[in-house]
């Protein structure tokens, strides 16, 4: 158990920080460290500890080390294990398509859009499908907001209409027309299975059919949820994980003017 | 100790400084809530309601659509304009005149050879006559794992409260056994089997052991009925009962509960609200389904679980933790008219507030230990931080450990296992043993906490729970004066607003007709 752990061996790699050959950091430039835990479908014991080791050399892993092994039924083994990684990237040539809007504060907000707009911008939102969770569009919608940044409900400037979970795809568009919805935000929480990726393009090809598509601005979010896959299953912005109201109705207010609407 | 004298005895003790005359008020306000309901819910019944009583009545199995037997019998008196008068009715009078079985009387139902709405009509004793075998064998079946279970506990015994609960979710029956015995040996009490996404939008309970589902797996009887035998098995092996939990709501929850007495269950969520807030189920649909589900659950020993923490996932847990208590107050009336003891209500509530808020440990521990004294021979069931678990895993597992402390110290009755991966997948193995672990430590090093300290006179703990019970009153005051119906209207509980006469299931609710009968309520209701 004692490979790298309290090493005095001279630490023999570069130590400058090298953008285009970038590898994880412990406490020393370029170490490499990297902590995993796992559970492999064998009895706990030194054959365990044995293929964990193998298998993290596989990953790029020198110096594997497993510091904790425990058996949590017959034949399944746990660990948590470390190791230092051999692999590098290129940060320097990363491009990673992200929404392109400054965000701006509730208050910023309204005051863009009274400007640039001149009238409340109808946002409708909803957990479609079978995804029976609120709390995602709860986030982004509600009053009261999460984390500190006030919901679309807030907003002087918005008339929002969060239509809760479970809603389908034809009652969502249906009530898009009726409310005459600027922008349609929607969430989606369960993706086992990549349940929510049938559901998503099915709205898609149904606002298409409609001829509702190019009309409105149109979004989704949720924690699985990337811009660069919102923008392939056609829609214009994706929200992932650690992104809130304020970003999301900065994009659509900015996204207006830039599409000249009024 | 009588009821009385525990409650005179919490009375001297209240550790929160609750005033138990405020206490009774508030119960009482609630208690005519629930009587305003309980009097619409006794005109009518649901198809929902008559598929339970077909279950019931030992109908079962599939035709060759994958349509289970009860929906066509009940679609047929649905299609006739009989469904008023009700299954019971209508398959008894059909075995005074053809001499056949309820199961024999749907086949023929269902191959179209038997119309039983145009029968003629026997007379009562001998309906009664000829439904009497069949109602006793179900009392029966349900009595005998009523028994079971508590011979289990008598003999193998059980887990300490809080119970460890935990969930299994991976949408295939077989490999969900693997999970949950895994799960009882590292420690839990029960296991829960999360339904797949979007069941409880189904008007129709699937058949037979199911292996594909989203984000949970199927409930069906058989499904039931591998995971009782294999927490049977498990159960042995430890030495302790392990209890199995489903969910009885949705469109079809009397017939949920019906299966689950019929399979030896031992808990179910049964909210008489939630599938209206959460689901977007017709309010006169769920609280007609709740009356009779609840019935069956109180006869079959099983404790239900509430589900007033889903409010703070949607509303604010800090600004609307009255409207938990204030729900509780109605679930716990509603639960005793329709027979279901205290000790069987899994009253709910949740650890849900932003671990950015100062002194929230503190808010979130009055209001567990103001809960503990309202409902003193409740098993509550405590839910572990959803809202803010972030991915950050780390500090997951210690807004869990803060969850934990308050579980023991408040002696929750289930401790629902928050996990460390809340947010990113359903759990894995190692997520519940991690789970477990921490609340067995924190059970243990912190066992007598609270029977040890006292809170301060005056101090915020005090002023919290006093202040969320006022509030609570408050509410509960003025929905009297509205009625349930129109408080949900309103948007009062989660601020979800529902109309009365909208969402999903209103059409299968109607009038009892004059020759409606369902003998099981007066069998089962507050029995044994």
């Amino acid at each position: 158990m004692s490979e790298g752990l309290y090493s005095m061996e001279a630490k023999d790699y570069d130590k400058t920080l090298d953008l285009t050959k970038i590898k994880p950091y412990g406490d020393t430039m370029n170490d490499g460290k990297v902590q995993l835990s796992f559970t492999l479908p064998v009895p706990a014991g030194a054959e365990a500890e044995e293929a964990a080791k193998q298998l993290l050399r596989k990953m790029g892993l020198e110096n594997p080390l497993v510091v904790y092994q425990k058996e949590l039924t017959a034949g399944f083994c746990f660990m948590n294990c470390y190791g230092s990684l051999t692999h590098t990237v290129d940060y320097t040539t990363i491009h990673v398509p992200k929404v392109e809007s400054t965000t701006m504060e509730m208050k910023e907000c309204d005051e863009y859009i009274k400007e640039h707009i001149g009238r409340q911008i109808v946002c409708v939102g909803a957990s479609t499908g079978t995804d029976a969770h609120t709390v995602g569009i709860d986030a982004i919608m509600n009053m009261k907001g999460y984390a500190g940044h006030y919901g679309l409900e807030r907003y002087d400037m918005i008339d929002a209409y969060n239509l809760g979970s479970q809603v389908p795809n034809e009652e969502f568009i249906a009530k898009a027309i009726e409310l005459k919805a600027d922008a349609l935000l929607v969430s989606q929480t369960v993706t086992q299975k990549d349940v929510h990726i049938k559901n998503m393009t099915e709205l898609v090809e149904m606002l298409e059919a409609e001829g509702l598509r190019d009309k409105i601005i149109l979004v989704c979010g949720g924690p699985r949820i990337s811009h660069e896959l919102a923008k392939e299953l056609g829609y214009d912005a994706g929200f992932g994980a650690n992104t809130y109201a304020d970003d999301v109705a900065s994009y659509i207010a900015q996204e207006m003017v830039a599409r000249g609407k009024r | 100790m009588n009821r009385e004298d525990v409650k005179q005895s919490d009375m001297q003790k209240s550790k929160v400084g609750l005033d138990f005359e405020q206490v009774a008020h508030a119960r009482g306000v609630a208690r005519r809530i629930a009587q305003q309901v309980q009097d619409f819910v006794e005109g009518y019944t649901t198809v929902a309601v008559e598929r339970t009583i077909c279950r019931f009545l030992g109908i079962d199995g599939v035709d060759e659509n994958e349509v289970p037997m009860p929906n066509v019998v009940v679609d047929e008196l649905k299609s006739k304009g009989q469904l008023g008068n009700g299954a019971m009715f209508f398959i008894g009078n059909a075995m005074v005149e053809t001499g056949k079985s309820p199961q024999e009387i749907a086949d023929a139902i269902s191959q179209g050879t038997l119309d039983i709405t145009r029968l003629s009509i026997h007379p009562e004793a001998e309906i009664e006559a000829a439904l009497r075998p069949v109602i006793g064998q179900t009392i029966e079946r349900v009595r005998s794992n009523r028994l079971r279970r508590e011979r289990y506990i008598a003999t193998l015994g059980e887990g300490k409260r809080p119970y460890l609960y935990i969930i299994v979710a991976t949408g295939n029956i077989y490999e969900d056994v693997v999970q949950a015995q895994a799960g009882a040996r590292q420690g839990a009490d029960i296991i829960a089997v999360i339904r797949t996404t979007g069941q409880s939008l189904l008007d129709y309970v699937p058949y037979g052991a199911t292996t594909e589902g989203f984000g949970g797996t199927y409930a069906t009887q058989e499904n039931f009925r591998i995971m009782r035998k294999a927490l049977d098995e498990v159960g042995e092996e430890v030495g302790r009962y392990i209890r199995l939990c489903n969910y009885c709501s949705g469109l079809c929850m009397p017939e949920i509960a019906a299966m689950g007495a019929l399979e030896g269950l031992d808990v179910m969520l049964n909210d008489a609200l939630y599938g209206i807030l959460f689901r977007d189920i017709n309010m006169q649909r769920t609280l007609i389904d709740q009356y009779f589900s609840r019935i069956i659950n109180g006869f079959a020993g099983v404790i239900i679980n509430t589900g007033e923490d889903n409010y703070l996932t949607t509303a604010d847990a800090f600004e609307e933790a009255h409207t938990v208590l204030a729900s509780d107050f109605i679930n716990e009336q509603l639960a005793l008219m329709a027979g279901l003891p205290e000790e069987q209500q899994g009253l709910g509530h949740a650890f849900e507030m932003d671990p950015a808020l100062e002194n929230g440990f503190l808010y979130e521990l009055a209001q567990a230990q103001m809960l503990r004294e309202i409902f003193p021979n409740a098993p509550l069931k405590y839910m572990p931080p959803t809202k803010f678990m972030t991915g950050n895993i780390f500090r997951g597992h210690i807004q869990d450990a803060l969850f934990n402390i308050i579980g023991q110290w408040t002696h929750q009755g289930l401790q629902l296992l928050g996990m460390p991966t809340e947010a990113i997948h359903t759990p894995f193995m190692s997520d519940r043993y991690l789970s477990i672990e921490n609340a067995k430590y924190i059970f243990g090093n912190m066992k007598d906490i609270g029977e040890e300290v006292e809170f301060r006179e005056g101090g915020i703990i005090r002023q919290r729970a006093q202040k969320v019970l006022g509030d609570a009153t408050r509410l509960l005051e003025e929905m009297e004066s509205e009625g349930l119906f129109s408080a949900l209207e309103k948007g009062i509980f989660a601020n979800v607003k529902r109309p009365r006469n909208g969402g999903k299931g209103l059409d299968g609710v109607t009038l009892k007709g004059e020759h409606y009968r369902n003998p099981f309520v007066e069998l089962m209701k507050g029995k044994k």
